[in-house]
C-alpha cells in the first residue's frame, strides 16, 4: 500500500531526468502528471514492479482543456494485491495529440483508447486497431470536444440543426 | 399403368385425400392454441384469452387470418422457384405419409402392405425441403439452420428406423393396420392391454429410444436447433413471411401428429380400446387413437416448455455414439427375447 | 454468399453478421462472425448502436443533479445502482454527510435492484439457452420488486429516486414489511432455481468449459463483479474498497470453483449470479433491521451545487461488475467532464478473447454469461 506521495518520490528516482509533479484540485484526488512520451514506461514500470503491481487499468478517460487547447487522458490504476490505486494524467497540444497506446500493457485499454478517439480525437500510437468505436467509422469531428459541432447531414439524413447548447437557451 | 389409372374412382381419392387433411388442418388450430395454453399453465400465466371469449379459443384462427393479410416477401436474390415451392413441399411430405395411418379400425387411407416403409421413405423428403428453403433464401442463417437439420434429420432417421425395426421383427408385418390388429385384447397379466410396449422389457427401452428420435425429427426441444431462435433467428424459416411461413407451421404441426401417431400405433396399440371390448367400435377407435396421439404431442409440447437445447455437436454425439448403438443392441436383444418366449 | 459455400478445393471461410438485430444480442451488438461450418474462428465486436451521448449530455447539464435521469439509462436494468454510484461521487466531491436513514434505504434499493437485476440477466441467459421457462418464473419474482420501488420512487424502470445528499422522496409507509415479506417468499425460489436450471444437466453441458476466463486475463481486461468473481477472484468492491455503508454488513464473496468443468466458465459465472442474490438478501435483512425508522431523508445542501475545482473517480459494485464515474469539475454548476466506466464495455471487449473456437451456440452462451446491457456498453 502506498500513497500517490510515496509512488512520485519512487518515481522520481526512477526517472531524474524528468520533474515529477503532484497536481491536485481544491477537491478530488490528485493524480501524477506524466510527459507523453514516458507514458508506456511508467506504466510498465508499474504494471511489474514489486512495489507497486497495478494490475488493473480501472479507466481510461479522454478529455478536452478548450482552454489551453489541450487534450488530456487520465488514466485510473489499481493494484488488486497492493490494494492502493493511482491516477495518471497525460497531456497534448490539440494539433499534435499523440500518446503511445498502453493496449500491450492492460489489454482493457483497448476499447478505453478507441473511445478516446473517438470521442476527443487523442492519437494512440502503435495501437492494433485504432477505429471509431461508438460513432460510424465516417463520422466527422469528435464529439466530446468542447468546441464541437455536429455535421448537419450524415449520409443525407440530417442530424437534428440545433445543437444541444442552443435547445437549452 | 394406364388400365390400372382408368380404375381409380376420383371420388373415392378425394373423399380419402380430405379426410387427414380435415383431421391435420382441426388439429394444427387446435394444437397451436394448446400449445399456448400449456406454456401458459407452465409458465405460471394464462395465454390467450381474449379471442373468442371462452379461453382465447379463436386465437389461432385469428391468427390464420392474420397471416393471410400479410404480404408475401420473396428476397430479391432468392431462387425464386425454390422458395416459393418448399413450405408446400414440406407439407405435402407429411401430408402424404398420413395416407397409411389407420385412423380407426374402420379407415385407413391406403391399406399398403409396406405401410411403415413407404411412411418413412415420404417423410424423409422433408429434409430436402428445408434444405431447399434454407439455401434458396440467401440468407446466411437461414442455410445454417437448413444444414443443421439436414444433418439432424438424416442422423435421428437411423434410429428411428432402427427401433421402428424392432416393433416389425416382433409383429412380422410392414402394415400397420396389421400391426394395429395384432395388438387388441387384454391378456398380459390378465388385465393390461396386449400393446407392444407391454409385451417386451426391451420394447419399452425401443419406445424410449423412439420418442427421444423423433423429437429430434421433429425439431422440438431439447432438439429445435434448425430453427432455434436464440442462435439462429428462425433458421430456415428467417426469411418467409405470411402464408408461406404458416404452411411451415402446419407442416411441423401435421408432422409432430404424424409421428406421434407413429409412435401410438407401434407401441401403444393403435385404435385400441384399453379397456378390451369396451369402448370399441369405428368411432370410440379413433377416438382412442387420437387421444394416444395427441398424448404423445402433449408429453413434446411439456418439455418444450422445460428444457434448454443442446448444442448441434451434442445433438449428434448423441445420436452417433448413444442411439444408434443402444438402438441396434436393443434390437437383437427383442429379437432374442422373441425367440424364447 | 454462394461463392463462400461452392468452395474450388481451398479451405474458405463465411463471415457473418450476428446482430444489430439478433434475438440473443441483448439490444443492439453486432457481432461480425468468420465461421468454418459452425466454428467461430473470429469474432469482432460492433458497438454503439445504442450511443445516446449520456456524457456531453452530462456536460451540458447546468446542475449535477440534471445528470441523475441519464445515469439511468445507461443500465437501464440496474437503474439504482447507476445513480447510487453517481450522487456518491458528487457527494463525495461536495465532501457531504448523507443522514444515515438515506444511507440505509439506498443500500436497501441498491441490492433489491441487484436482484433484480441478476434475475434478468439469469433469465435471459437462460432463454438464449433455450429455456424459456425459467425466465418467465424468474419475472414473477423481479416483478415484486419493482412493485415495490413503484411505490417508492414512481416509476418501474427509470426511478430517478436518489438525489444528490438524499432521496427524491421518502419510502412509503408499508416499505419496511413489504422488503421483509420480499425476502422471505424469494429465498425458496433460489433453491427452485437451482432445481429447474442450474444443475439441469443440458444446461450444465451448454455452459461448462465453454468461454473460459483465466483470472490473469480477467485482470489485464480489467473485468470486475461476477465476470472477474467467476474466474475464482475474490473481489468484491462492496468489501474490498467499501462505500456507503456497505462496511457494516456481514455478507460472503460467492466466487467459482469450476465443480462442473473449469474454471471460469460460463457455469460458473452463472452461479456466482445465483449466490449472489442470496448475500443481497443477507444484506437486505441486516439493512431492514439497522434502518431508522423516523428521520431526514435530505441533508441541507445549497439549492446549485458547485462543486470545489478537481476531480476523481468514484466505483461502486454494480450488478455488472465496477461502475466507476470520473467527474472532472472547474468550479462552474455543470460539470466539466463524466465519464462513466461501464463494466459491460469492458467485459464485451474481452469476447473476442474467450471465444476463440466456440461454436455459433457458444457465443450465444458466452455473451449470455458475461451479462451485458448494450446501454451501458453504448452509453
Amino acid at each position: 500500500m502506498k500513497t500517490p506521495e510515496e509512488i512520485i518520490e519512487i518515481l522520481q528516482n526512477r526517472f531524474t531526468d524528468e520533474e515529477w509533479i503532484l497536481e491536485s484540485g481544491q477537491s478530488g484526488l490528485p493524480w501524477i502528471r506524466v510527459p507523453a512520451n514516458k507514458i508506456k514506461e511508467v506504466s510498465k514500470i508499474l504494471r511489474d514492479d514489486a512495489e507497486f503491481r497495478f494490475d488493473t487499468l480501472m479507466c481510461l478517460s479522454g478529455l478536452h482543456y478548450s482552454a489551453e487547447q489541450e487534450l488530456g487522458v487520465a488514466y485510473h490504476l489499481h493494484s488488486t494485491s497492493l490494494k492502493h490505486s493511482l491516477a495518471l494524467k497525460v497531456r497534448v497540444p490539440e494539433e499534435k495529440p499523440e500518446i503511445p497506446s498502453v493496449e500491450s500493457i492492460w489489454k482493457t485499454a483497448d476499447w478505453h483508447e478507441r473511445e478516446a478517439w473517438d470521442m476527443v480525437g487523442v492519437q494512440f500510437t502503435d495501437h492494433p486497431d485504432l477505429r471509431r468505436i461508438l460513432c460510424p467509422d465516417d463520422w466527422e469531428g469528435y464529439p466530446l470536444r468542447k468546441d464541437y459541432v455536429p455535421q448537419e447531414f450524415y449520409h443525407g439524413v440530417p442530424t437534428g440543426e440545433k445543437t444541444v447548447s442552443e435547445q437549452n437557451d | 399403368m394406364t388400365q390400372y389409372l382408368l380404375n381409380i374412382n376420383p371420388i373415392a381419392i378425394l373423399v380419402h385425400a380430405a379426410i387427414p387433411l380435415t383431421i391435420i388442418l382441426v388439429y394444427a388450430l387446435v394444437a397451436i392454441w394448446a400449445e399456448r395454453k400449456v406454456a401458459g399453465f407452465i409458465q405460471d400465466r394464462l395465454g390467450p384469452m381474449r379471442v373468442g371469449g371462452w379461453h382465447g379459443w379463436a386465437q389461432s384462427i385469428a391468427d390464420l387470418l392474420k397471416l393471410i393479410q400479410k404480404e408475401d416477401i420473396i428476397p430479391a436474390d432468392s431462387s425464386r422457384f425454390l422458395f416459393k415451392f418448399a413450405p408446400f413441399m414440406m407439407f405435402a411430405a407429411s401430408y402424404a405419409a398420413f395416407a397409411v395411418i389407420p385412423f380407426s379400425s374402420s379407415y385407413i387411407g391406403s391399406n399398403i402392405n409396406i405401410g411403415v416403409f413407404y411412411l418413412l421413405a415420404v417423410t424423409s423428403v422433408l429434409t430436402l425441403s428445408i434444405i431447399m428453403a434454407g439455401w434458396a433464401s440467401n440468407n446466411k442463417w437461414s442455410l445454417l439452420g437448413g444444414m443443421r437439420s439436414a444433418a439432424q434429420l438424416v442422423s435421428y432417421e437411423v434410429p428411428t428406423i432402427a427401433t421402428v425395426l424392432t416393433v416389425i421383427v416382433v409383429t412380422g408385418s410392414l402394415n400397420l393396420m396389421t400391426i394395429t390388429e395384432m395388438q387388441s385384447g387384454n391378456d398380459i397379466l390378465g388385465f393390461l392391454p396386449n400393446w407392444l410396449i407391454f409385451q417386451n422389457p426391451f420394447l419399452l427401452v425401443a419406445f424410449v429410444i423412439f420418442f427421444i428420435s423423433i423429437l429430434a425429427e421433429s425439431h422440438r426441444v431439447p432438439f429445435d436447433l434448425p430453427e432455434s431462435e436464440s442462435e439462429l433467428v428462425a433458421g430456415y424459416q428467417t426469411e418467409y413471411s405470411g402464408m408461406r411461413w404458416a404452411m411451415f407451421m402446419l407442416a411441423e404441426y401435421a408432422d409432430m401428429l404424424l409421428l406421434s401417431l407413429l409412435g401410438a400405433t407401434l407401441f401403444f396399440g393403435g385404435w385400441n380400446s384399453p379397456f378390451g371390448e369396451f369402448m370399441s367400435g369405428p368411432f370410440w377407435s379413433f377416438f382412442w387413437f387420437m387421444l394416444k396421439g395427441l398424448l404423445l404431442v402433449f408429453v413434446m409440447m411439456w418439455i418444450r416448455w422445460t428444457l434448454p437445447r443442446y448444442r448441434v455437436d451434442q445433438l449428434m454425439y448423441i445420436c452417433w455414439s448413444i442411439l444408434i448403438p443402444l438402438s441396434f443392441i436393443n434390437l437383437v436383444l427383442v429379437a432374442l427375447w422373441e425367440v424364447i418366449f | 454468399m454462394i461463392e463462400a459455400i461452392t468452395d474450388s478445393g481451398e479451405r474458405r471461410e463465411m463471415t457473418i453478421n450476428m446482430g444489430p438485430q439478433h434475438p440473443s444480442t441483448h439490444g443492439v451488438l453486432r457481432l461480425e462472425l468468420v465461421l468454418d461450418g459452425e466454428v467461430v474462428k473470429h469474432v469482432k465486436p460492433h458497438i454503439g448502436y445504442l450511443h445516446r451521448c449520456f456524457e456531453k449530455y452530462a456536460e451540458q447539464m447546468d446542475d449535477y443533479a440534471k445528470v441523475i435521469p441519464y445515469t439511468d439509462r445507461m443500465d437501464y436494468v440496474s437503474a439504482m445502482n447507476q445513480e447510487h454510484g453517481y450522487v456518491l461521487a458528487v457527494e463525495r466531491m461536495l465532501e457531504l454527510e448523507v443522514p444515515e436513514r438515506v444511507e440505509y434505504i439506498r443500500v436497501i434499493m441498491a441490492e433489491l435492484q441487484r436482484i433484480a437485476s441478476h434475475l434478468l440477466g439469469i433469465g435471459a441467459f437462460g432463454l438464449d439457452l433455450g429455456a424459456f421457462t425459467p425466465f418467465l418464473y424468474l419475472f414473477i419474482e423481479r416483478e415484486k420488486i419493482l412493485d415495490i420501488f413503484e411505490k417508492a420512487s414512481g416509476a418501474r424502470l427509470l426511478y430517478n429516486y436518489m438525489a444528490v445528499a438524499g432521496l427524491m422522496r421518502d419510502v412509503h409507509p408499508e416499505f419496511k414489511d413489504e422488503v421483509a415479506d420480499f425476502v422471505k417468499t424469494f429465498r425458496p425460489k433460489i433453491k427452485e432455481l437451482d432445481d429447474l436450471l442450474s444443475y439441469n444437466k443440458i444446461f450444465v453441458r451448454r455452459t461448462a468449459n465453454i468461454g473460459v476466463l483465466p483470472v490473469k486475463v480477467a485482470l489485464n481486461y480489467a473485468a470486475s463483479g461476477p465476470v472477474l468473481r467467476g474466474s475464482g477472484f475474490k473481489w468484491d468492491l462492496r468489501k474490498n474498497d467499501p462505500y456507503s455503508i456497505y462496511d457494516r454488513f456481514d455478507f460472503d464473496i460467492p466466487v467459482g470453483s469450476g465443480e462442473m468443468g473449469s474454471l471460469g466458465d460460463c457455469w460458473d459465472r452463472y452461479i456466482v449470479r445465483v449466490k449472489e442474490m442470496e448475500q443481497s438478501l443477507r444484506i437486505i435483512e441486516q439493512a431492514l433491521d439497522g434502518m431508522p425508522d423516523e428521520g431526514d431523508v435530505m441533508a441541507a445542501i445549497p439549492k446549485r451545487i458547485r462543486p470545489k475545482e478537481g476531480e476523481l473517480y468514484v466505483r461502486t459494485e454494480s450488478p455488472r461488475g465496477e461502475l466507476g464515474y470520473y467527474i472532472v469539475s472547474d468550479k462552474s454548476a455543470s460539470p466539466f467532464r463524466v465519464k462513466a466506466r461501464a463494466p459491460s464495455f469492458v467485459h464485451l471487449s474481452m469476447l473476442p478473447a474467450i471465444s476463440k473456437g466456440a461454436l455459433i451456440a457458444d457465443i450465444v452462451a458466452i455473451v449470455g454469461s458475461i451479462d451485458i446491457v448494450l446501454g451501458e456498453v453504448d452509453r
